[in-house]
């Protein structure tokens, strides 16, 4: 027993002290991504030396070094994000304010202010990622909060370490139930009180421009880019292209996409495919579609090239369900605009690829289809080779590609291809997305990362239209069959490795429960929530008074809870009562006034078969009750087991 | 935080002063006192309240960014925060204050109290127990029993009511404080001060004690008989003419007299001038390791030695008017 005063007029204790410095090193790492290294490298240090420090010599730390710290800290907040407010520079903060706290920290107030102060840090982590893995991160962090404000208190069972963490645990998970219903029920708001300001963020992606070598970043990055699930039947490995952009303009080293603002081109499609996609945040506003979409979600539109745009840049993870046509004629007709800028190039580079285009258009007249089939030949056989590491190109980067250096990845493919079928008079033009994807077929839907980013070329033949080509797929059949994991086989790394990344695509069946389930709960899917109850549209009174019916009948269950009681059962009694059930049931009823032995005769007399049985159980009774203080163990089962076991029979005589 | 406190506090005396019967049992009870439902009350710490401030500030931070992990974990934590309520309440139920024993203590010396408190098969951790502004902290393992030892002033002799005692807890969480009052009733008797120095007793003339102590079968030489006395102790005689068996006590020391003292030989004095003399020589003889007997007005103690009748003695000064 520990006699204390009040809280706020002692020191805490040493374990106290431990559950709050491992609270914030949580807080600390999972703010890592977004700090900067040296200002969390600083962090960490101060965190270990307080920690060190009061193990060492209990105390605070001295007034001349935490004002200076302080001061530091603010001029390296304004120094690496010139501001202190906006998301960033004010997270930056805020997390380096609550570890300069722990310095001052030796009261349990002090305690509490912080490690509600580290709760409010640990959720700003979620405003720069949602995925489940920083969720749950941040969900651990709370349990040495929640460990140490349990610690603060006084006269205490002394546990272990992982002990002191068990009881939060288990408050955290006792709270899940009322957790997942508030989270469903708490009305959303259909637009936000005050203006949230776009924050775009430096992420490998798909971008507006493309020149050969940008992808060899993104091909390694493994991050899903989206998840699509499909209505019906999945369209074949070879079908899975996911546009995104269309990119005319060529400027010798760059393709450029420029929103053409025009009507989406006519598509003439005989079927089509059902399908919803979740993206995962990508900062762009281009919405990837399984080959041409038909029309677009909400919130989105069809550009001229049948791309589809959102309006404003996709942040968070976001759903859309969409329709595509895989078989179709897209813009039968190109008008004279189309087919120059089809054919656009820069005049004086590449002077050896427009000779070769030139030579073939000779060769083969007019016949568009040809040229392309010997563009295509000529990469499949002419060894050309697939890397993720090609050299470098010069200034006429095809000329060099095509004659010189013959390796490099679908960018180099498609744009040398574009290149080729402009010179030669086919309008042409590069599309850059995905490409492939793992099916995971445990949660029925189509994983696409990152890396499997690719571009390809579309040509416009007469009679067709726009007709997808993809050289790469001349060079390296399996990257289109297989996917790109299979293609970059020669430069397989740890990562690579089969074994890993199956387990990864497994893996990410979670990820997309999470996305779908959680992230992608918006307004909108919370108003249709009653649908199969029959209500359409769930409005906010509906969801408040369901809501609060809610917290209702948790608050019962929560006070049955707290009101229960354990009665303190008396084994030898309740074994009695169960005799006296049996007996009852043949007419023997124990009155108020009967003792024990009273009433077994009289049970006795009444049930004269088993007159034996009953005596033998009436002086185990006795025994138990009044030979011992306790009953024993070993009788008291004899003659519970009996009790059970008794079958009272009234002869019918 | 401190103005949050404050205010609490206040709201609290005032809740005392108006609702009495709300905020605690008026009339005292007999021990055994166990908490129920019907007198466990719960309210938010200071610490409690700016705790909800922060977490209605997160929930519209992450409704406002459309935020859902954020929304979720901001459930979490309420609903964490407000199970912590009932355990606050839990910590408290059941909990059974079953004795109080009180030392002996001089009036304006500190009086030893022992609050036994006992569990009903529930741990209770950092549970306070309040009295009369000082406060103990304590935990009982299930089924098990405690003692918490408190020292409360006092100021004058005679029976001392025991003060309003307070059980609170803002386990576990520090969110809410539950608390119930205990009013228990039981007093404890406060002995009075001996004078610092005055005369010695005066003593009857010695022969005739003498005589009397060596008269033969004298009531002051004998005692109860109490088991484990050997049998030929035993006073035969003079038993067969009373109730019980009475045993010759052969621990008395030799040569000295007993005190007799007597509140109508100190008639000179004022009432409690008196007491305080009586009580001196009582502390005197015990030290001194003499028998005395004490005359009151309304009590005679007969002559007797050790713990347990200066205990009585000075007991029966006490409980004078």
């Amino acid at each position: 027993m520990l006699s204390r005063s009040r809280l706020g007029e002692t020191t805490i204790d040493i374990r106290a002290f431990d559950l709050i410095c491992l609270t914030m090193a949580v807080v600390l790492a999972l703010h890592m991504p977004q700090l900067p290294i040296w200002l969390s490298s600083a962090l960490a240090l101060i965190l270990g030396l307080r920690w060190w420090q009061r193990r060492r010599w209990p105390g605070r730390a001295p007034a001349y070094l935490k004002l200076p710290l302080l001061g530091l800290l603010t001029m390296a907040v304004i120094f690496q994000y010139h501001s202190i407010f906006g998301r960033e520079p004010g997270t930056a903060l805020a997390v380096g304010l609550l570890v300069l706290k722990l310095l001052e920290t030796e009261t349990p107030r002090d305690a509490q202010v912080s490690m509600a102060f580290a709760c409010f840090a640990l959720m700003a982590a979620l405003l720069f990622n949602q995925s489940m893995l920083v969720t749950a991160g941040v969900a651990l962090g709370l349990l040495p909060a929640l460990a140490a404000l349990r610690a603060l208190q006084p006269a205490r069972m002394a546990t272990t370490m992982p002990r002191e963490l068990l009881p939060a645990f288990g408050l955290l998970a006792a709270s899940l139930p009322l957790t997942l219903f508030a989270f469903v029920l708490v009305p959303r708001l259909n637009s936000p009180l005050w203006a949230t300001p776009p924050t775009p963020q430096a992420r490998t992606g798909l971008s507006e421009q493309m020149s050969p070598g940008d992808f060899a970043e993104l091909l390694t990055d493994d991050r899903p880019a989206l998840r699509v699930s499909f209505d019906d039947a999945q369209p074949a490995p070879a079908q899975r292209y996911f546009r995104a952009y269309v990119m005319w303009r060529y400027d010798g080293r760059r393709w450029d996409y420029m929103g053409d603002p025009r009507p989406p081109a006519t598509v003439e499609s005989a079927d089509s495919i059902a399908y919803r996609i979740s993206l995962e945040a990508s900062n762009q506003r281009v919405l990837p579609a399984l080959d041409v979409p038909l029309a677009a979600p909400a919130q989105a539109r069809l550009s001229a090239d049948r791309e589809l745009i959102a309006d404003k840049p996709v942040n968070e993870a976001l759903n859309y369900s969409l329709r595509s046509a895989l078989h179709y004629r897209l813009q039968a007709e190109l008008d004279d605009r189309e087919q120059r800028r089809g054919l656009q190039l820069p005049a004086d580079f590449n002077p050896r690829t427009r000779a070769l285009a030139a030579q073939w258009r000779q060769q083969f007249g007019k016949n568009d289809a040809a040229i392309v089939q010997q563009a295509l030949t000529m990469f499949h056989n002419d060894n050309f080779r697939y890397t993720l590491s090609p050299a470098p190109l010069g200034r006429d980067a095809m000329d060099d590609f095509l004659f010189t250096t013959r390796e490099g990845f679908c960018e180099h493919y498609a744009s040398a291809f574009t290149v080729l079928m402009r010179a030669a008079g086919i309008p042409a033009r590069i599309v850059t997305g995905y490409q492939g994807g793992y099916w995971n077929s445990l949660g029925n839907y189509l994983l696409v990362r990152q890396s499997d980013a690719h571009a390809w070329s579309e040509v416009w033949l007469a009679g067709r239209g726009w007709v997808r080509m993809d050289p790469t797929a001349a060079v390296r059949p399996e990257r289109v069959s297989l996917g790109a994991a299979a293609a970059t086989g020669d430069q397989a790394s740890w990562y690579r490795n089969q074994w890993l990344q199956n387990l990864r695509n497994r893996w990410d069946i979670v990820n997309h429960w999470w996305n779908e389930g959680i992230i992608g709960f918006d307004a909108l899917r919370q108003r249709g929530l009653l649908v199969p109850f029959g209500i359409r549209d769930t409005d906010t009174t509906t969801l408040s008074l369901l809501l609060t019916v809610t917290c209702v009948l948790f608050a019962a269950v929560g006070l049955a809870w707290a009101l229960w009681r354990r009665r303190r059962q008396d084994a030898l009694s309740t074994a009695m009562r169960t005799l006296e059930r049996k007996l009852a049931r043949v007419k023997v009823i124990r009155r108020l006034s009967e003792g024990p032995q009273h009433y077994l005769s009289r049970a006795a007399r009444a049930l004269p078969h088993q007159r034996r049985e009953l005596e033998r159980l009436m002086d185990a009774y006795l025994s138990l009750r009044y030979a011992h203080d306790e009953p024993p163990t070993e009788p008291l089962k004899a003659f519970q087991k009996a009790a059970r076991n008794f079958r009272p029979r009234r002869t019918s005589t | 935080m401190d103005l949050g406190v404050d205010a609490i506090r206040r709201m609290q005396s005032w809740a005392e002063r108006r609702l009495p019967a709300l905020t605690r049992y008026r009339r005292p009870e007999s021990l055994p006192i166990e908490l129920h439902r019907r007198r466990i009350y719960i309210v938010p710490t200071g610490f409690g309240l700016g705790f909800t401030v922060l977490l209605t500030v997160m929930l519209v931070g992450a409704l406002n960014y459309a935020n859902n992990a954020a929304l979720l974990l901001t459930c979490l934590l309420g609903a964490a925060s407000t199970a912590s309520m009932l355990i606050a309440f839990r910590n408290l139920d059941g909990l059974r204050l079953t004795t109080i024993q009180a030392g002996h203590a001089i009036a304006g010396q500190p009086l030893t109290l022992q609050f036994h408190m006992q569990s009903a098969g529930r741990m209770h951790q950092a549970v306070y127990l309040e009295v009369d502004g000082q406060t103990q902290a304590f935990a009982i393992a299930p089924g098990d029993s405690t003692r918490v030892v408190f020292s409360l002033a006092t100021t004058q002799r005679g029976w001392q009511p025991l003060p309003r005692i307070k059980l609170w807890t803002s386990w576990p969480l520090g969110l809410f404080r539950s608390w119930s009052w205990l009013y228990p009733q039981q007093s404890s008797l406060v002995w009075p001060r001996p004078e610092a120095h005055g005369p010695p007793p005066s003593q009857p003339p010695d022969d005739l004690h003498r005589r009397r102590l060596h008269h033969g079968e004298d009531l002051a030489a004998l005692r109860d008989y109490r088991p484990g006395d050997p049998l030929r102790h035993i006073a035969w005689k003079v038993s067969a003419r009373h109730h019980s068996l009475l045993v010759k006590d052969f621990e008395q020391p030799e040569g000295h007299e007993a005190w007799r003292l007597d509140w109508r030989q100190l008639s000179a004095l004022d009432h409690e001038a008196r007491i305080a003399r009586l009580a001196r020589w009582l502390g005197e003889a015990e030290a001194k390791g003499r028998r005395s007997s004490l005359w009151l007005p309304e009590e005679e103690i007969a002559s007797g030695i050790g713990q347990a009748h200066y205990t009585c003695c000075m007991n029966a000064l006490a409980r004078l008017p």
